[in-house]
């Protein structure tokens, strides 16, 4: 297996909120955090209108785990990433670094206080024994201990949100453009996924 | 006289070395670099048995990982509607 990833179609999306409630509804989040929203850009202009679901994007070389001061990330061999919530701070670190705007705080307490970081697990639970009510309380459904795959994509009802393995869906999408013939564009694949080139080490070079 | 030189000298040097310190030309690009894993480690999707949650339906041998693969590309390709419909 190449590894997991979402990819969103930008054609199909109609910003029904299925994606949304699904998530909600299969992981419990609590009010105020939303693990996935859907954008509309150029909202109510005829022909010009797109909506995408975003949430995390499992990126290649995350920047929320490079920023991450006490080091709580980790990478799943599905190229999943997930974090420890008994190891993060609440620095919001990884929000600033997210492209995505994934991380979500819940805000707890006086003072607006932050809580610990909330956010998409790709429905893989995290570091706790898989399918306990530790971790469900924490980070949610194992949906992928269960030979399944996220909520949102499965639920999605124009199969407009893809989530999988990213060969076969990118097959998936493939089929659909040249069928369709159009809106081969893929949201946020170049930024989450790279090319390698543009992953290298910015050179410094001086003016 | 020659120690009072000697000394003056020195104090000279040490003073052009404190002074010219940030003169130096550095790279202005912060280079990030991943951290290393401090939490807790986690159990692999394949190592839990298919029927230790209620709601399984896909199916693979325990620890398999490979037929734990093949059981999600099969819910995988089920994304795809024109398996269905044509």
């Amino acid at each position: 297996m190449a590894r997991m990833k979402f990819l969103c179609d930008a054609e199909r999306c109609i910003e029904c909120n299925g994606c949304v409630t699904a998530c909600k509804n299969e992981n419990e989040v609590p009010w105020g955090v939303n693990r996935r929203r859907v954008v509309t850009i150029n909202d109510g202009v005829v022909g010009a209108e797109k909506s995408i679901s975003v949430a995390c994007m499992h990126c290649s070389d995350a920047p929320c785990m490079a920023v991450c001061p006490v080091d709580c990330f980790y990478r799943t061999d599905e190229g999943v990433v997930l974090h420890d919530k008994d190891l993060c701070i609440g620095c919001g670190y990884c929000f600033y670094a997210c492209p995505f705007g994934a991380p979500q705080f819940p805000q707890a307490g006086a003072f607006g206080l932050r809580g610990k970081m909330d956010k998409c697990t790709f429905c893989a639970g995290g570091p706790e024994k898989d399918l306990s009510k530790e971790e469900f309380a924490k980070y949610g459904s194992n949906r992928l201990a269960q030979g399944k795959l996220p909520a949102c994509a499965e639920m999605c009802s124009t199969k407009a949100l893809l989530g999988g393995d990213g060969d076969v869906i990118a097959d998936i999408y493939r089929q659909r453009v040249f069928k369709r013939g159009k809106g081969s564009e893929v949201w946020g694949w170049g930024t989450a996924y790279g090319k390698p080139e543009q992953r290298a080490a910015p050179a410094g070079a001086k003016s | 006289m020659r120690g009072a030189r000697k000394l003056a000298l020195a104090g000279a040097a040490l003073l052009a070395a404190v002074g010219l310190a940030a003169c130096g030309e550095r790279d202005q690009v912060t280079v990030y670099k991943q951290g290393k894993y401090q939490g807790k480690p986690d159990t692999k999707p394949w190592e839990n048995a298919p029927g230790s949650s209620l709601y399984t339906t896909s199916k693979w041998d325990q620890g398999d990982k490979t037929s734990w693969e093949a059981a999600v590309k099969t819910r995988n390709l089920a994304q795809n509607e024109y398996n269905r419909v044509e």
